[in-house]
């Protein structure tokens, strides 16, 4: 067990230090710099200007001592500074953190509050009229782009309400919060809960069909106590995986909503210094991203363990 | 005599018999079925574009900019006064080509890769497994907007961009395939008659990962048609003068919401038609080819 968790825990560290690899080469194979970016836009170059800006970034400085700033700053919390603001890179990405994290919070609960109980319906069901119409409203949920349905929710409200519901101001109170953000987490939710939905209707098929599920009803349990009870929970196990994996996903989601919505978090500003090549942003958020990915997954490694006493990891 | 009979008997059967195959794969799954009259649409748009439009899609016109839907223009045309209907389907195309481009060329080096991971194992394996942790860690579209970033933003780049994040998740299916079927006694029959260890990996085991990998292959176009859409939406996908269905809803967006909806919704409904059509077949496939999946 603890031979195990050791382990695990190694190969997490290996993981990340390839992907910090993976980023820093992907980000210096880019013709042009943020030198050149900045020179093409004032239309002229001059040389020496330019790599006097070189030089103040450490861009001339060879690509492994780069590497080495970067990681050695990175493990005592220096981040580097922005190309683009010159404020510490720290001081650019914690703030918009904690909106991203709402958002993406909040989609995941209605996520889980709709996908899970719709699911078990779905399977409880199976092959009814209700099933097929909630499979097709899964499988739409899959096929819809995140950001158009946001652009849907924004002309409906437009058209019904006359009022657009986008980020302008910092929202005053927790529930001006709320509200604001509701339905750009209902646009991105939308799919992770289709997801989930899927998934824990053909959790909850195969073990419905099970001895113990038929002793139960046998026993006289009743209808919501077998369903919800006896079998959701062992059909919650291969839904624990996916909210792992779509945390991942809603990052992805959380990319276009923010934009849609003009919502200042941390997603949408990735895709902006991707557009500057702001490399200390993109490289950090990007690590920062992988990082969350990663130890996510490794939290749901130790979960499954502590839920699931069938696995017993003895190697 | 009886011979001739059943041969003519036979001929005749398999006339019959492969209608009789579609009509069973209707009645048997009418979603799926559904699906492939969707995604075939799709594919008939984008071959026969320039015969079903009147316009050409990035012909300017000024005077009909913002036009409502109607007339000449069935779907209204955008602010530069482009029609609307000639860009959606000349839009299947840019679609296709980048979602079919890329699941390909994904497939290609992840069965590559899980094939001769999974087949000859050892320490290449090992190092193997660890390169597609690595890009399995970052979420498809971070993966392919650090990607486009990298390689600048074109059609075959954006292709090359998406296809990257789809190799471990095919080498990983493909290994774990190749692992099994490398135990199976036609494999080890063939080692006994001398054959070498590649033409086995080759011509015993590949085909034999086709099913899933058909599989996987139709469940990944429809979200490599997502991403694309995402990553021009943003601005980072397939560049002007092309017309990607995200990229429209990029010029159109917030503001069009108000004034112009209909150049919001024709492309996002082109997006979610196409890849609700290919999610259809893709279900319906994974039901007849790999029952184990089987819901």
């Amino acid at each position: 067990m603890a031979a195990y968790l050791i382990r695990r825990f190694l190969l997490m560290l290996l993981t990340l230090f390839g992907i910090s690899v993976l980023i820093f080469v992907l980000l210096r194979v880019v013709p042009g710099n943020i030198a050149d970016l900045l020179f093409s836009a004032a239309g002229m170059i001059n040389p020496a200007e330019k790599a006097q800006i070189e030089k103040e970034l450490g861009l001339d400085l060879p690509i492994l001592v780069q590497y080495f700033h970067w990681i050695g700053g990175l493990l005592q919390g220096d981040l580097g500074y922005s190309y683009v603001s010159e404020k510490p890179t720290l001081q650019e990405i914690l703030p918009r953190l904690p909106i991203s994290a709402k958002l993406a919070g909040m989609a995941l609960a209605f996520a889980i509050l709709f996908g899970i109980p719709l699911g078990v319906i779905s399977a409880v069901r199976q092959n009814t009229p209700l099933d097929y119409v909630l499979r097709v409203v899964s499988l739409s949920g899959l096929s819809l782009p995140s950001f158009w349905l946001g652009l849907l929710i924004l002309m409906a409200c437009v058209h019904y309400f006359g009022w657009i519901p986008i980020y302008t101001t910092p929202p005053a109170t927790l529930w001006d919060e709320l509200l604001l953000y509701s339905i750009p987490a209902a646009a991105v939710g939308f799919r992770s809960s289709a997801l989930m939905m899927r998934l824990t209707r053909s959790s909850m098929l195969e073990v419905l069909r099970q001895d113990y599920i038929r002793t139960a009803r046998a026993k006289g349990a009743s209808y919501a106590k077998v369903n919800f009870v006896h079998a959701l929970r062992n059909a919650v196990l291969p839904i624990v995986t996916i909210v792992g994996i779509e945390a991942a996903f809603l990052v992805g989601g959380l990319i276009v909503t923010e934009t849609v919505f003009n919502i200042p978090g941390v997603a949408r500003f990735l895709v902006e210094a991707i557009r500057w090549r702001d490399y200390p942003i993109v490289q950090n958020l990007v690590m920062f991203i992988a990082v969350t990915v990663v130890t996510i997954n490794f939290l749901i490694d130790m979960a499954y363990l502590a839920l699931d006493p069938r696995i017993a990891y003895e190697k | 005599m009886a011979a001739i009979d059943q041969h003519v008997e036979e001929t005749h059967a398999a006339k019959e018999s492969w209608l009789a195959t579609v009509g069973y794969f209707i009645r048997r799954y009418p979603l799926g079925a559904a699906g492939a009259v969707i995604v075939a649409m799709f594919v008939l748009m984008a071959i026969f574009a320039p015969w079903i439009t009147q316009f050409d899609p990035t012909l300017t016109n000024s005077r009909v900019s913002l036009a409502r839907p109607g007339g000449d223009h069935p779907l209204g045309a955008d602010f530069m006064g482009r029609d609307m209907w000639s860009r959606i389907v000349y839009g299947a195309r840019i679609s296709l080509a980048v979602g079919i481009g890329s699941t390909g060329l994904g497939c290609l080096f992840g069965v590559t890769i899980g094939l001769t991971s999974g087949y000859f194992g050892g320490w290449y394996d090992l190092i193997v497994q660890r390169v597609m942790d690595v890009m399995q860690s970052l979420p498809l579209l971070v993966m392919a907007l650090v990607m486009t970033a990298a390689l600048g933003p074109s059609l075959s780049n954006t292709i090359i961009a998406i296809s990257i994040p789809l190799v471990p998740t095919v080498a990983r299916v493909i290994r774990s395939n190749t692992l099994m079927l490398r135990e199976m006694p036609y494999v080890e029959a063939a080692r006994a008659v001398g054959m070498n260890e590649f033409s086995i990996a080759l011509r015993h085991v590949l085909p034999n990962t086709l099913a899933p990998l058909i599989v996987l292959a139709t469940a990944q176009l429809g979200s490599t048609i997502l991403v694309e859409a995402a990553l021009s939406f943003l601005g980072l996908g397939v560049p002007e003068p092309h017309p990607s269905w995200g990229r429209m809803l990029s010029e159109s967006a917030a503001e069009y919401v108000r004034v112009a909806p209909w150049l919001v919704i024709f492309p996002g409904a082109a997006i979610s038609l196409a890849v609700f059509g290919t999610n259809l077949l893709g279900d319906a496939l994974r039901d007849i080819l790999d029952p184990r999946q089987r819901d």
